[in-house]
């Protein structure tokens, strides 16, 4: 074809393509991230009434949403939620555990070294690849600040 | 056989004696669910792999297309096959217990016209008095290869289409109910898309190319035909397919019809753009198209299946996506 250039088609394809629909996404993510931060808030109150200090039940909280996550991942639930809900079940530590097990259980059938182990932090690699990264720079720049007495 | 114009093969005796498909539990739910030959009910086909059960829809194809003419594989001289998988296992696999020389073809979701185009010419020049063409795709198989694991929740751009579980088999000889008339195979087109969500919009300049090709080479136009199916364009690709050849001053949209949009039922399945993978032309060719031909509802199509020849890693590089399509002129048989 001579008759169209590569900046007219993409014009022609940024027309032709619809475009997510972003109210409906975010209304999705804000009720269900804001019911799995309720349910957290609901736990963490639980854990106290248990008896658990604050700062331990939140980390009570923390493993309970990971172990569910985990959970409706393996019995092929979580990705049904998150089809709806976007970055309602991503930006919580949900999102996190699922990109961990899919991998984990996708990867199996590779074996338990080659697949699953190689494979599991194929998603979640990234994150703690930078998100460590991120954490030594800041406890660097943290340490000499208090050095130089700031 | 003769070349007609730049592009264009004209063949004289290739027929298509048989044809098979197998498809999934979500193909079989969708518009042309009934029209298949066998549907599994459960994707996994019993096997304790993705791969294994892509490999197993192959051979369920190839088996119950040889079933049709009561012939055992010796009857076929070759078997040309290809699927989406790293280095085509599924067709290696799924065709390993056959015994019948084996050419492996990748045309990504091409692959149907490019091995039946190709069986054709094998068969019309007598290189071959049998041949089959077969190709497969797995949603799930696809989906760990070129995307995210099955189980991650993630949201699909509303451009994205859905690979289809799906296998279609056919055997080209010099007698059958349907006649390969004309081959036309394509040249890479790339006209700088790079999203790989987007592949209908990637795929769309080559299946332009290859109809232009083909309609001047031969001299018609679209209203000389029944229907013309574009291989897995999705709603996002056929609009953009049609937008190209009006520029062109070819009318196609009164004809046109797209593998990827017929498979499913976009709004009910949650399929977004509409199907894709080899498998969604062969099913469709094998379940809708050559049956309608066999029983001469239709005189005259056009198939045109098309591909994204991409891989994840070029993707990840940042380069364009490279289209290709495959063309076949398909009539019931003469006489």
């Amino acid at each position: 074809m001579k008759s169209i250039s590569e900046k007219e088609y993409a014009k022609l394809t940024q027309k032709a393509s619809p475009s997510s629909p972003t109210g409906k996404n975010c209304t999705f993510a804000f009720v269900v991230g804001g019911g799995i931060c309720m349910l957290g808030q609901f736990l963490c109150n639980l854990y106290q009434q248990w008896g658990l200090s604050l700062p331990m039940a939140r980390g009570a909280v923390s493993i309970s949403l990971i172990f569910l996550s985990a959970f409706f991942t393996a019995l092929g639930w979580f990705d049904t939620i998150a089809r709806f809900a976007g970055a309602g079940t991503l930006v919580p530590i949900t999102g996190f555990a699922n990109a961990v097990v899919s991998p984990a259980m996708e990867f199996k059938s590779e074996g338990i070294i080659t697949g699953l182990g190689v494979k599991t932090f194929t998603i979640a690699g990234p994150v703690l690849v930078f998100g460590i990264s991120a954490s030594v720079v800041y406890g660097l720049i943290l340490w000499v600040a208090r050095l130089m007495g700031m | 056989m003769e070349r007609i114009g730049r592009y264009t093969l004209s063949l004289q005796n290739a027929h298509l004696s048989a044809w098979a498909s197998v498809v999934g539990k979500k193909e079989s739910e969708g518009p042309l669910g009934s029209c298949f030959d066998l549907t599994c009910e459960d994707d996994s086909l019993g096997q304790d792999s993705w791969e294994k059960a892509e490999a197993t829809l192959q051979k369920m194809a190839l088996e119950t297309a040889l079933g049709k003419l009561a012939m055992k594989p010796e009857g076929l001289d070759f078997v040309l096959a290809g699927d989406l998988l790293n280095q085509c296992i599924s067709s290696t696999f799924g065709l390993r217990s056959f015994g019948i020389p084996l050419l492996g073809q990748y045309g990504a979701c091409s692959t149907m016209a490019l091995t039946l185009g190709l069986s054709s010419v094998l068969v019309d020049s007598g290189a071959a008095r049998r041949a089959a063409a077969v190709t497969s795709s797995h949603f799930c198989s696809a989906e760990r290869q070129f995307r995210f694991p099955l189980e991650y929740g993630g949201q699909r751009a509303p451009t994205a289409q859905w690979t289809a579980t799906a296998s279609g088999c056919v055997i080209v000889e010099n007698q059958g109910p349907v006649q390969v008339k004309k081959v036309t195979f394509g040249k890479i087109a790339d006209l700088g898309v790079t999203d790989a969500a987007n592949m209908g919009a990637a795929m769309a300049p080559a299946a332009a190319e290859t109809l232009l090709a083909f309609f001047h080479d031969t001299g018609t136009s679209p209203q000389d035909y029944d229907a013309v199916y574009t291989g897995d364009l999705g709603q996002v690709g056929s609009t953009l397919l049609c937008q190209l050849m009006e520029k062109e001053g070819v009318n196609l949209q009164p004809v046109h019809q797209d593998c990827g949009l017929l498979l499913f039922d976009r709004e009910k399945q949650d399929v977004h753009a509409g199907g894709s993978g080899c498998g969604c032309s062969a099913s469709v060719l094998c379940g809708h198209i050559l049956p309608l031909l066999a029983q001469g509802k239709m005189k005259n199509v056009l198939f045109a299946a098309t591909g994204a020849l991409m891989s994840p890693t070029s993707s990840q590089q940042g380069e364009s996506i490279p289209g290709i399509s495959h063309l076949l002129h398909l009539t019931p048989a003469e006489g």
